[in-house]
């Protein structure tokens, strides 16, 4: 409908051609000014003019191809020249063209502009993005505006932000009832920006009326109460996003150390393949499915899975099954192969970090009430590490291999003796171990950097989720993740980033100190002394 | 059996180490040796491995040329891999064992500061590329970069100044060391000068490398909430700067409500991150790849060059950037003055820096000042494009006199020069 009706605007300009003069001249003229404020004036102007005319100047501007050249305002998109005011293009580009530099401050202008034109469009979701972009920023020249489209509004959800928008401006009528109304209104909002401009009108000579005072009040409390509700939701949410990023990066750590009593020093390494086995399966989406570059992803998991899984069973056969029982050298010896795969990294990839884009589905987030944005990418993240875990669960505890790995974790030679062969076992466990690795690398390159010593910085956490949550328990690295995610979130809210580091380590010292064995202790006779 | 084996193994191998090492000593004759100490690997090679490449360059440049006093450069370059005591030791190695006679080099305040000591006591030259927070004058260091007055404080002023958009509360957020502390003592003087309380400043670190930026935004949010204009002073160095914005991008914080400008994030910094949601925050440096003049136009034709021939990666989409552009203006500078005093000693080469010119990229004819070794240099504030480039939204009408002690900071009145 709204395409139809631009399109047959678009042919009456074409009809009259240069003589349908759009845009008085002298009202572009402001752009060439040196003086600020009055280009501001002229957007301003034009989003007051509100044709399609003033909206194609608008959004030349905005995509910095609008321009002056010969004392004219042009449209010039780097090869042609059009005269903004009357739409004819020029024979020739004039030699001291320069495009006009848009800075914030006009960005703002432009976007209020472009949504006072929006609010009557024909397209729901515009009116609404037009609506919610003027609702922040109500002036008495937006307010009439915003009135009027309120009650030709039919929609119920942009009818609730205009409302909003129309009351934050009516805070300030010389009308009693108009800020009663107002007050009340508000007090369905959820923005802290809301309360800064309530609160002022709480004493007697702000607000002389002794009713609105009291609808004051009670908006400030609703208000304050949902945005309580609205924090404490983001703060669990980023620690549980902080928890689920520490719990796949020590899963696989749970498995090899945990179950199996190797302390992988290239635990982090392994980590790393699975990133950089993202990275390369981004490029090759990049290079020969351009079309299907987002579902990358997607493809990654099992790739990552497989080639940390293989670097495992590599470690597993050629360095670490000789070591098994004897802890220090093991310990020295992954030291040794985390070196070897840094360098390694380094030689293939290069020492800088790569670069690993996140899917379009998973950039933006949710708005919930107020400020709080959950991010789709850490959503997404909390629902991988829940499906990880629950896909090594039912491996464990409902298959042949996963019982095997629970008969040789218990006792290894009756284990023998019954026919399992355990050293086939420990190197599947093992692999699946570092294959886990490789899916927690595959997550974190979606949230942090990947560069050759990227598991540097885990190794250090992923142990401390393990030595927490109780060696050789799977349960206890999901509490102990989720349980140091939610500390650290709690903290850094009140102290800061590095405090909060600081107090988490000083926890975990004095907490294994009372408890060495960790949270979930193993019981029984199989537990060597 | 086994031990004697590998010890004999052990003896050949250092042997051979030695033997290695005569040579080099030998051919050191004819040429100058210039030592260049940039991190290539850990948290800040996202930023250094590109000054290492321009530092390269532009003695490519100065040899094809006929070198210095007719004798080629030979760089030597070694990489202290982000660990800032190993940027002493490796200051040592350049001086002592390789005889440099030039270091180019360090990024972070604590590197350079890591490494003062070792220039001071065996007289060495270093060339420190990047703005810093001044705070500092050595005898042995010549400062290309900027101090606080061309960068920070201007750059402050245009976010309170109405074109900026009139910020009154202001975010000083960085990464947890010497220079984001220094440099936000020193703005918070400034904005206390200027009027702004201390309930509307909020100041938040975090360490080296930290990734997890979702506390923090939230806090900048709930703290620009409060009905005035705020902005966010952003002193986060090395590979965080990726996590930060795309947090930013992430939590739908634009720069027409809360802009951000930052003093360490440039082109460079950006490649690794998608700009679209980043559109119009803010970058202050003295120079800007998008800046158009007829030098900046054969410096960025020359590194893209250069690039392509040394297959440095991804070397179709490489930038250059200030920290880039100081480097190559210091190297200049240096061999100008080596021509000057005819000699590489350090006393003589020292002496005859102050005063020398050169002709930028950044549009300026730059002066190294004749008495505290900092540049005279422009200021420019660029909001970002989609396409990763600045768009300069304001800049000085010429170059600005550094002034390494801040006015801001109390005692500094009798600290000038030398």
């Amino acid at each position: 409908m709204r395409s139809l009706i631009s399109g047959a605007l678009l042919s009456l300009c074409f009809l009259f051609g240069s003589a349908h003069a759009a845009l008085d001249p002298a009202v572009l003229q402001g752009f060439a000014s040196d003086d600020f404020g009055e280009r501001l004036a002229v957007i301003g102007k034009l989003g007051q003019i509100g044709d399609d005319d003033a909206r194609r100047v608008l959004e030349a501007l905005e995509n910095d191809s609008l321009a002056i050249g010969g004392g004219k305002v042009l449209i010039y998109d780097g090869e042609k020249a059009i005269d903004a005011a009357s739409g004819v293009a020029l024979d020739a580009v004039p030699d001291d063209i320069e495009t006009l530099t848009v800075n914030n401050r006009m960005r703002t202008a432009i976007e209020a502009a472009k949504a006072g034109m929006a609010l009557f469009s024909a397209d729901t979701a515009v009116r609404l993005a037009a609506a919610t972009r003027l609702r922040d920023s109500v002036n008495p020249v937006t307010l009439p505006l915003l009135e009027k489209a309120l009650s030709g509004e039919r929609d119920g959800a942009v009818r609730k932000v205009l409302a909003l928008a129309v009351a934050r401006g009516n805070l300030g009528s010389d009308d009693v009832a108009k800020r009663l109304a107002a007050a009340t209104t508000l007090a369905d909002s959820g923005d802290p920006a809301v309360l800064a401009l309530l609160e002022p009108r709480l004493d007697g000579t702000s607000e002389p009326d002794a009713t609105v005072r009291a609808a004051v009040s009670d908006a400030i409390k609703s208000i304050e109460r949902r945005l309580a509700i609205a924090d404490a939701i983001g703060t669990v949410f980023t620690g549980l996003s902080l928890g689920s990023i520490l719990l796949l990066a020590a899963l696989g750590l749970a498995i090899t150390y945990g179950v199996m009593g190797v302390i992988n020093m290239a635990h982090g390494e392994l980590l790393m393949v699975g990133a950089y086995a993202t990275y390369v399966i981004q490029g090759l989406f990049q290079k020969y499915l351009p079309g299907m570059v987002d579902g990358y992803l997607l493809a990654a998991i099992p790739v990552s899975f497989i080639v940390a899984a293989l670097v495992g069973v590599l470690m597993e056969r050629t360095v670490i099954r000789f070591l098994y029982g004897r802890p220090l050298e093991s310990l020295l010896a992954t030291w040794g192969l985390s070196l070897v795969l840094i360098q390694a990294a380094r030689t293939i990839f290069g020492p800088q970090n790569v670069q690993v884009d996140n899917p379009s589905w998973m950039s933006g987030g949710i708005a919930l009430l107020g400020d709080t944005v959950l991010p789709w990418n850490r959503i997404v993240i909390i629902g991988f590490a829940a499906f990880v875990l629950v896909l090594i669960w039912l491996l464990m505890q409902k298959t042949r291999l996963g019982m095997f790995v629970r008969a040789v974790t218990q006792n290894r030679s009756m284990a023998g003796c019954v026919g399992v062969p355990t050293a086939r076992v420990d190197t599947m466990a093992f692999a699946l171990g570092a294959g886990v690795a490789g899916l927690g690398g595959c997550a974190l390159s979606q949230i942090a950097n990947v560069g050759p010593a990227m598991g540097q910085g885990y190794i250090v956490d992923a142990f401390m989720v393990v030595v927490v949550g109780g060696v050789g328990q799977l349960a206890g690295a999901v509490w102990a993740a989720m349980g140091l995610g939610l500390i650290a979130k709690f903290l850094e809210g009140w102290t800061g980033a590095v405090v909060a580091k600081i107090a988490v380590l000083v926890f975990i010292i004095i907490f294994i100190q009372k408890r060495p064995q960790g949270l979930f202790a193993l019981k029984g006779r199989f537990v060597e002394s | 059996m086994q031990s004697r084996r590998s010890f004999i193994k052990a003896l050949t191998l250092s042997a051979s180490i030695a033997a290695i090492g005569l040579p080099m000593g030998a051919s050191a004759a004819d040429t100058i040796k210039v030592g260049i100490l940039h991190s290539l690997s850990g948290t800040m090679a996202i930023s250094e491995t590109a000054l290492k490449n321009v530092a390269l360059m532009t003695i490519e440049e100065i040899n094809a040329k006929g070198g210095v006093m007719g004798k080629m450069l030979e760089p030597v370059v070694v990489d202290p891999a982000s660990n800032w005591p190993l940027f002493a030791e490796k200051a040592r190695q350049l001086i002592s064992q390789d005889k440099v006679a030039v270091t180019f080099g360090c990024w972070t305040s604590v590197s350079r500061k890591s490494v003062n000591p070792v220039f001071k006591e065996l007289n060495g030259l270093l060339f420190y590329p990047v703005q810093y927070e001044g705070e500092e004058l050595e005898k042995n260091v010549f400062y290309t970069g900027a101090a606080p007055n061309q960068q920070a404080i201007p750059a402050v002023e245009y976010l309170m100044s109405a074109e900026g958009g009139s910020a009154k509360r202001f975010v000083l957020l960085g990464t947890d060391y010497v220079y984001p502390r220094t440099t936000n003592k020193i703005l918070r003087a400034f904005l206390h000068s200027k009027g702004v309380k201390d309930e509307d400043i909020m100041e938040e670190y975090t360490p080296f490398g930290h990734s997890d930026y979702q506390t923090i935004i939230a806090n900048i949010k709930k703290f620009a909430s409060a009905g005035k204009k705020t902005a966010v002073v952003s002193t986060i160095n090395g590979d965080s700067n990726v996590p930060f914005y795309k947090e930013l991008g992430n939590a739908g914080l634009k720069a027409t409500d809360v802009p951000v400008v930052a003093f360490s994030v440039g082109e460079e910094e950006l490649r690794g991150v998608d700009t679209k949601p980043l559109l119009g925050h803010l970058a202050a440096w003295n120079y800007f790849m998008t800046i158009k003049n007829p030098v900046n136009a054969a410096f960025i034709k020359k590194y893209q060059d250069w690039a392509k021939k040394n297959n440095v990666p991804n070397a179709d989409t490489v930038v250059t950037n200030d920290p880039m552009e100081a480097t190559y203006v210091g190297i200049h500078m240096w061999a100008q003055a080596v021509e000057k005093a005819k000699s590489t000693d350090t006393d003589k080469v020292i002496a005859a820096m102050g005063g020398q010119t050169f002709k930028a990229p950044s549009g300026f004819t730059l002066t190294m000042d004749k008495t505290n070794h900092h540049l005279h240099k422009p200021v420019y504030i660029g909001e970002v494009k989609a396409d990763g480039q600045f768009n300069v939204v304001w800049k000085t009408k010429e170059p600005i006199r550094a002034q390494p002690w801040s006015p801001f900071i109390a005692g500094n009145e009798s600290k000038q020069g030398l």
